[in-house]
């Protein structure tokens, strides 16, 4: 491992060349696709180099929270396939899991993230409940990156179907669903951010680490940015430390390469979207 | 700086089969019938179930005279005496180091076989057991060649040439070991600039060529200087160039390496890992190799 980290370190420290080629704020390439699952209300798939992730959001009802009566919540949960390593067999996966998961809560925790409000029905009755499912398939390096842009995909191809609250004589309150299965409200993602994380080796970070770099790196600093370049959250993984200068340009970095991020991002979604039918649906066999 | 590229996936088309000549290969899944004649002997990747023989691997039936065996695509490493192999160093022992070659079980360097600095000869002495860390520690990179192939399959490695030993700055590709084609030497000094040591077990070491020629990459002295940018890129463009390769199962060897090298240079280095470009270049190549063979 010596001589792999003194490789790296050399040629990321004295210039922008990484041993496949790229630079330090260069992605590998990515791949999105939407609504690759029948049965959910929204899904996308994210391939991003050897990084597989697909994600599923069911909207089902329920009952508002005690303390928020009036907006509707997002559930989490991640499943680290043993498909995806070795290391995942059995409970092997499920630290990384939890730990996923706890960020996800917390980046969504933000009250301008998602409209919550707009997910409640009754008022402390009834409210739409959307459970994020997030499915690791292949683990190739960078998984909260492409984890974050799979969530913000899927939950903008996310359909929830318009309902109507009717009042009985009696009080008792009935829930209708509309007739038309396209009649359905959708979200609004322009403030979901998108995890960047930046791994130190040497003394340069790099964006989009593969698995060798993150091998090599002693700390990251994970970070939450929105599209218009407001960094909401921030978290540091690794046992190495940082030193506060170098936190101050990582987070410069990141702000400039989520919002690219976003901009991409938002261009394919949109331009899935404007395909309509005539998108060849590739999934799982192409 | 480039803006950051996402795409939206498309269906992968077959690669043209007219290209390959022998292409009338007999390829077999696990448990497929390979033929129920039972004049053959069966060999490695076969079994007898029902009077007939089923292959237990994916991959290609190949059949000299009366023995039939299967070489699969993707395996662990099974060592043959003479093989050159590159490896990294996992434990060191009383009087062996263990390696990983990818192979089912870690291969064997034992302190005999190792040269000592300066060419001596003579028994190894305990003060040469305890200098063991010295030489070659948890995690260093060796080039080796197979001695001898104990009767459980563990390979038994031995450096007693110049030519192997520690290596130093470089990249190291892992591949599957039935994608390297066997060769002469596996020693090449490429014209672009690099040289690469084509292991047997699959892993591929890419590394700045030395300036003298008679300091080879064996020795304990690992040169730690800077490599150049030049060299740099020359060996990242090597790296992805490999890669390609492998994705599109073609066999390894110094010719196949170069021009797929001399096809890619149109491109940036980040691109020729893109799927399209991946195909293009491996096409050329595989155009290339074709007319070169007649």
């Amino acid at each position: 491992m010596d001589s792999l980290l003194f490789c790296l370190k050399a040629s990321v420290t004295l210039e922008d060349l990484r041993v496949d080629g790229r630079g330090c704020e260069d992605y590998r390439c990515i791949e999105v696709e939407t609504d690759v699952v029948s049965n959910t209300s929204g899904s996308a798939r994210v391939k991003l180099g050897h990084t597989d992730i697909l994600v599923g959001v069911k909207a089902e009802m329920g009952t508002p929270k005690l303390e928020n009566p009036k907006e509707g919540y997002l559930e989490f949960f991640v499943d680290c396939s043993a498909n995806a390593t070795p290391e995942f067999e059995g409970r092997g996966g499920e630290e990384l899991a939890t730990e996923i998961v706890n960020t996800l809560y917390r980046i969504f925790s933000n009250e301008s993230t998602i409209d919550v409000k707009s997910l409640c029905i009754n008022p402390r009755e009834h409210c739409w409940v959307l459970y994020v499912d997030v499915l690791l398939l292949e683990c190739g390096g960078n998984l909260f990156d492409a984890i974050s842009i799979a969530v913000k995909a899927a939950l903008f191809n996310t359909r929830i179907p318009k309902v109507r609250v009717l009042e009985d004589e009696e009080g008792s309150k009935e829930i209708e669903l509309s007739d038309d299965p396209y009649d359905c409200i959708r979200l609004n993602v322009e403030n979901v951010p998108c995890i960047i994380t930046l791994s130190k080796i040497g003394c340069r970070h790099v964006v989009d680490a593969t698995l060798q770099e993150e091998a090599c790196s002693l700390a990251s600093l994970l970070l939450s940015v929105t599209s218009r370049g407001t960094l909401t959250c921030m978290k540091k993984l690794g046992n190495g430390s940082l030193d506060p200068e170098s936190i101050f340009e990582m987070m410069e970095t990141g702000k400039r390469v989520g919002k690219m991020l976003h901009t991409s991002l938002q261009k394919i979604l949109d331009k899935e979207e404007s395909l309509g039918t005539t998108r060849q649906k590739v999934g799982f066999l192409g | 700086m480039a803006a950051i590229e996402i795409r939206l996936p498309v269906a992968r088309k077959l690669v043209v089969q007219s290209l390959a000549q022998g292409s009338d290969k007999h390829l077999v899944a696990p448990g497929d019938t390979i033929t129920t004649d039972t004049g053959y002997m069966r060999g490695h990747g076969t079994y007898m179930g029902d009077e007939k023989l089923v292959a237990s691997v994916a991959g290609a039936v190949e059949r000299v005279n009366k023995l039939i065996c299967v070489k699969a695509l993707k395996t662990r490493y099974n060592g043959e005496v003479g093989d050159i192999v590159v490896g990294r160093v996992t434990e060191v022992q009383q009087k062996r180091w263990k390696v990983e070659t990818n192979a089912r079980l870690d291969s064997v360097l034992l302190l005999s076989s190792m040269n000592l600095p300066g060419g001596e000869l003579r028994r190894r002495s305990a003060e040469d057991e305890l200098a063991m860390r010295d030489y070659l520690q948890e995690g260093d990179l060796i080039s080796a060649e197979v001695q001898a192939v104990f009767s459980d399959g563990a390979v038994s490695l031995h450096t007693r040439s110049l030519k192997y030993g520690k290596l130093g700055q470089g990249v190291l590709v892992q591949v599957s070991p039935s994608l390297v084609k066997r060769q002469k030497t596996h020693f090449h000094d490429l014209p672009c600039g690099a040289s690469v040591i084509l292991g047997n077990n699959g892993f591929i070491w890419i590394y700045p060529t030395p300036e003298q020629k008679d300091e080879e990459a064996g020795g304990f002295v690992t040169n730690l200087e800077p490599v150049s940018v030049h060299d740099r890129e020359v060996i990242s463009r090597l790296r992805n160039c490999i890669l390609a390769l492998v994705a599109q199962k073609l066999m390894l060897y110094d010719t196949s390496i170069v021009y797929c090298y001399e096809a890619s240079l149109p491109h940036q280095i980040k691109d020729i890992l893109k799927p399209e470009v991946m195909q293009e270049i491996v096409l050329e190549t595989r155009q290339r190799l074709l007319e070169l063979e007649g």
